[in-house]
């Protein structure tokens, strides 16, 4: 009996399930769990990293990320104003500065500026010791990939946003401030975010500055706990608490999103 | 000897664009008086628009000198932005806010240019849309308005700053036909007011009924002007009336193809007797 288009449709959808289904079970059922459990999910030390990984580690990488963060939608948003700036060293500046820092492995950049800064200026310290280093360190990079995004909003907005302003009587200053910057933030929320969320997880890279049972960060504290203990579970525990900060800031920018969405 | 009283509100001399290699505008002189409602037209691309951007200097002009009530835009060392609050000017896409209220894109520049108080600028904002008959809609966003409603605010906006001058690019041409009237009613109503006005309008009627003088261009230099009863109603040059012929009577032009095998080609079609807008 010939099968009609959608019976052919169906069967070969069903065909498929199984196929995924058949190839979890038999990783399933193929995997040595109590092995497993043993080496990634004991209970024990879980508990034993309960509250300290959120009070302190977790607590910590947000503080990191935040302050990266906002130092790098400064300072990029400046960049990215450079760029587009009609003074040509500006632009230059900027350029080089871009091209050079999105280079640069994060890590090296943190390192330079956790160590090179305080033999340079021996009589001084970067405010906000370790969150201030970090926040820099890590937000110089970010900066340099926030400010292109920044630039691609900026030049989103149309032109003839600028004109009415300028026409209103606005300089040229006043007009970026209030009208176009306002709309270009609006545009790239989605990428910024993204940044946010990477910037969550270079956090990570906080132990170069050698961190102390205060200033420790959620990965570096499963690490220690991994030495510890001579067992992996606390690196599961540590990975799965980045979701408690990226799972709900997706669902803020959502909301962001929508909100914006009529005054677009 | 000459007051800014004593000068016109516009005054233009030998005025030449170019983009690039393109010359645009070919040494325009024009004047446009106080008081006066003063609509340009011609073909696209013949340079009316451009005319209009360099007035208030969105363009720069590449030779020649203008005079905006008695201060030269011309000057290198012209206060740009204090010359430009007496200059309202409307666009064909009315470039409201998106992000901002209503109410918040007529209040802005009052606040952060005029350095007027909330109250104060929300009280002249409310008056305006009043006047342009948005009162109801000073909540909300442009995006939740009509295209000719837009246009409206954006004329309130202008007018919030209490321009001398008002500039008009082309403002209801991107507008559906029937929210074309609204937006000429609000500017009608401005003319009457003793607005000195420049439009660039593709609007006859509107042009025919409430401007001083009518501006033909073509091929960036003005090639005719006068009274709109004169340019619209008995062109002297060629150029203006197979213009007026295609635009008054399009479907006809383009049967015969070559208008100059035309009959009566010296006759362009009579303006429709009605006025299709109600003004």
């Amino acid at each position: 009996m010939k099968l009609r288009r959608r019976q052919r449709e169906r069967l070969s959808l069903w065909l498929q399930y199984l196929a995924f289904v058949a190839v979890i079970a038999v990783v399933v059922y193929a995997a040595d769990w109590g092995r497993l459990k043993e080496a990634f999910f004991r209970v024990d030390i879980i508990e034993s990293m309960f509250p300290t990984i959120i009070t302190v580690a977790l607590r910590n990488t947000i503080l990191y990320t935040l302050g990266a963060f906002a130092f790098g939608l400064v300072f990029g948003t400046l960049l990215a104003l450079m760029r587009l700036s009609r003074v040509a060293p500006y632009r230059w500046v900027a350029t080089a500065y871009i091209e050079l820092f999105r280079g640069l492995p994060a890590l090296l950049v943190l390192f330079l500026v956790g160590y090179g800064i305080p033999i340079a200026f021996p009589e001084r310290e970067i405010p906000g010791g370790v969150f201030g280093s970090i926040a820099i360190g890590l937000g110089l990079t970010a900066a340099a990939y926030m400010a292109e995004t920044i630039r691609a909003g900026i030049q989103a907005v149309p032109k003839g946003q600028m004109e009415a302003a300028r026409t209103l009587g606005m300089s040229h200053f006043t007009a970026m401030r209030t009208i176009v910057i306002p709309q270009a933030f609006r545009i790239v929320i989605p990428p910024l975010t993204n940044e946010l969320i990477l910037l969550t997880k270079d956090s990570s890279l906080a132990y170069v500055l050698g961190v102390t049972a205060s200033t420790i960060e959620v990965t570096k504290f499963g690490r220690d706990t991994l030495n510890d203990r001579v067992n992996a579970t606390p690196l599961l525990v540590a990975g799965f608490t980045y979701l408690i900060i990226t799972l709900p800031l997706s669902q803020v920018v959502r909301r962001l999103e929508l909100r914006y969405a009529k005054a677009r | 000897m000459t007051t800014p009283q004593s000068r016109p509100a516009v005054e233009i001399r030998d005025l030449h664009k170019s983009f690039g290699p393109l010359e645009v505008l070919k040494g325009i002189d024009f004047e446009v008086g106080h008081g006066e409602v003063v609509c340009v037209i011609g073909p696209s691309g013949s340079g009316k628009s451009t005319l209009l951007r360099c007035v208030n200097l969105l363009e720069e002009p590449t030779a020649g000198k203008i005079w905006v009530n008695g201060t030269e835009m011309t000057d290198p060392d012209v206060e740009i932005d204090s010359v430009r609050r007496g200059i309202g000017m409307v666009f064909q896409s009315f470039n409201l806010f998106p992000h901002l209220t209503v109410l918040d894109n007529l209040t802005i520049a009052q606040r952060r240019v005029l350095r007027r108080r909330r109250a104060e600028a929300e009280r002249i904002a409310r008056d305006n849309l009043e006047r342009v008959g948005l009162a109801d809609k000073a909540g909300a966003f442009p995006a939740q308005l009509s295209g000719g409603q837009q246009q409206r605010a954006a004329i309130a906006r202008s007018l919030s700053m209490e321009p001398k001058l008002m500039l008009f690019d082309e403002p209801t041409s991107a507008l559906d036909p029937e929210l074309v009237g609204d937006v000429l009613t609000v500017m009608r109503t401005l003319a009457e007011d003793g607005m000195t006005m420049m439009v660039v309008t593709h609007e006859m009627a509107f042009a025919r009924d409430v401007a001083d003088r009518v501006v033909f261009m073509d091929g960036g230099v003005v090639v005719e002007q006068g009274p709109p009863q004169e340019v619209l109603g008995a062109p002297r040059h060629e150029r203006t009336r197979s213009f007026l012929s295609r635009v008054l009577d399009p479907t006809h032009v383009a049967q015969l193809g070559q208008p100059t095998q035309s009959p009566e080609p010296s006759q362009p079609p009579r303006l429709p007797a009605d006025d299709r807008h109600n003004l």
